[in-house]
């Protein structure tokens, strides 16, 4: 994963990710259409495919929907970078298959248009702007596994088969 | 060691003895539930898995009530989809328009939560059920879709954190007050991952309704869950809705938490929440002159009898602000009944406010009193995020029914006793 850095203050929530106004579908192009407009409304005619997301603290606070994140991986954004995830978008996410890391020390030090590498395998970013690297907090095992079969219903779908 | 409440509830439903904060657990739920929202993608995401039936037709419930009754044609194509796998499914808890209300309202009327159980619903606000001394949580739709499926999902065992409340609440103090003082104190992410425990004999002295106020907003402060241990109280709410048998767990005495928080209601008056985080609480004594355009009262978070009440109280007689619309929701249909029975319909609408059906729409800018730019609201609702009910400029203060009320009377944020004088 390789892309520019477009930066969000602490605690986006998931009304600002995606409107609930846009709810009234779950097509993920439609919902990519839309992604963080209320927080950045010109985000979408900015941000090229493989770019980054960078913010801070309790990103995707608030609502439920699973819309958020796939928004935000149907815009194309390659991994969402933050200080701390809420807790049900962090579930979201992995169970959808889009790439988050928790990095307290990149999140802070990234700045807006710096050219960043993840390296997931490894826990690493690496900024190609500045040189700098930072640690990603690791996932717990079980949660690799989801991740390794590419979202939580590969990972059901398998282990229903499994044990028919 | 012992346990706190949340970890005995999730230690039975995993089958083991006990369980600590931290450790991946898989658990059987007793309920899986779904709205017009998010029940559509996790019916996509179901299909996916390759299994013909649910795992319990008896222990899904599907309540469509964000956008229904159908704002627009995409709604009612979501809405349509839920109801033909309802059907297909033969769900036996799926509400159609009629018997249908707001889902946190619905749920505890209807028996379909009981104490000691562990719900789960693709929604944020699911953790209301903690109210009943269930453990209940929020996820998304692929996680529906899997414990649609198996009847069973991953947890991690929360941490949990004690708040305790000590003495009698101030006229107008309410659960909503209660916890929007927490979250003023510890911030929207100051229980992430947590279980947040209610105690104190500020709890006790609530109402059923109040304490479904207190744990609905749990979220707010990042909770996983609100939660509160059940007494003669929540015994006698459940006595003739829920015919199955349930567990009464509590926390032991050497319990551990990750916090314990104690207040004195004596330094606690009805608080307004300002845009655009519910952290951003100010006592009504020093909110200043805001003026405001609607008020809406209503929602998971005080759309029950108790908020109606206090509502009409302050309605009683008198008339909404011209330049205020006042918009009351009752959460179900048996709420809205009653409501009407005891004369609070009329006293609404005499008031100069509309009465609508039940629908979770305005409080997430879905439909039925969305906000314009620069238009200010002040309501009962959980959230004040930017362009939460309509324009991003628009804006939200969040507040309990007697304050909302008493602000549609003012036409600006007013407290209570300034109204009743």
């Amino acid at each position: 994963m390789r892309g520019k850095a477009w930066k969000f203050r602490d605690d986006v929530n998931t009304d600002e990710i995606i409107p609930a106004r846009y709810l009234n579908t779950s097509d993920p192009k439609e919902l990519a259409r839309h992604c963080m407009e209320d927080i950045d409304p010109q985000f979408m005619e900015k941000m090229s495919p493989g770019d980054i997301i960078v913010a801070g603290k309790n990103f995707g606070c608030g609502s439920s929907r699973e819309h958020a994140p796939v928004a935000i991986k149907a815009a194309g954004v390659s991994c969402v970078i933050a200080e701390s995830f809420a807790r049900i978008f962090y579930r979201n996410a992995v169970n959808i298959g889009l790439p988050i890391m928790e990095a307290k020390e990149g999140a802070q030090r990234i700045r807006e248009g710096d050219m960043i590498r993840v390296e997931p395998e490894e826990g690493k970013i690496i900024n190609e702007t500045t040189g700098e690297e930072y640690q990603v907090a690791p996932f717990p095992p079980f949660m690799q596994a989801i991740i390794a079969q590419g979202g939580l219903i590969n990972y059901v779908r398998a282990r229903v088969q499994e044990s028919r | 060691m012992g346990m706190t409440i949340a970890e005995k509830i999730l230690a039975a439903h995993a089958g083991k003895a006990r369980v600590t904060p931290g450790e991946l657990i898989t658990a059987k739920v007793d309920l899986v539930l779904g709205n017009d929202i998010t029940a559509p993608v996790a019916i996509k995401e179901f299909e996916r898995l390759g299994v013909e039936t649910v795992f319990d037709r008896d222990k899904i419930a599907l309540v469509p009530d964000h956008f229904v009754p159908n704002k627009d044609i995409k709604a009612a194509e979501q809405a349509k989809l839920v109801r033909e796998f309802a059907r297909q499914h033969q769900i036996t808890h799926y509400f159609e328009v009629g018997q249908m209300g707001i889902e946190h309202c619905l749920l505890p009327e209807q028996g379909l939560v009981a104490p000691g159980e562990l719900i789960i619903g693709a929604d944020s606000h699911t953790c209301t059920y903690g109210a009943l001394g269930a453990f209940a949580t929020g996820v998304g739709s692929t996680d529906m879709a899997a414990a649609m499926a198996t009847g069973e999902l991953w947890f991690k065992v929360p941490e949990s954190m004690k708040f305790i409340f000590h003495g009698e609440a101030k006229p107008w103090v309410g659960g909503k007050d209660l916890i929007l003082h927490i979250i003023g104190d510890i911030g929207v992410d100051g229980a992430t991952y947590m279980a947040m425990e209610f105690a104190g004999e500020g709890i006790e002295a609530l109402s059923m309704d109040g304490r479904f106020t207190m744990c609905n907003m749990a979220i707010e402060a990042g909770g996983k869950a609100g939660i509160i241990a059940p007494d003669a109280k929540t015994l006698d709410y459940v006595k003739d809705r829920v015919n199955r048998e349930y567990e009464i767990y509590e926390s032991d005495q050497d319990a551990e938490y990750a916090l314990v928080k104690e207040y004195d209601l004596a330094d606690i008056e009805p608080l307004v929440a300002f845009p655009h985080k519910p952290e951003n609480t100010r006592p009504i004594s020093q909110v200043g002159d805001v003026p405001i355009d609607q008020a809406v009262i209503g929602s998971c978070t005080n759309g029950r009898m108790e908020d109606l009440r206090l509502a009409a109280k302050i309605l009683e007689g008198r008339k909404v602000d011209p330049r205020v619309r006042l918009i009351v929701i009752p959460g179900t249909q048996a709420i809205y009944l009653q409501a009407m029975e005891e004369g609070l319909i009329k006293t609404f609408i005499e008031a100069g406010g509309v009465v609508s059906t039940p629908t979770c729409g305005p409080c997430l800018g879905g439909y039925m009193g969305i906000l314009a730019a620069g238009e200010r609201c002040v309501s009962t609702t959980n959230r004040n995020f930017v362009g939460r009910m309509g324009h991003p400029q628009s804006e939200v203060y969040l507040a309990n029914p007697a304050v909302a009320a008493a602000s549609a009377i003012a036409g600006r944020l007013a407290s209570p006793a300034e109204i009743l004088g």
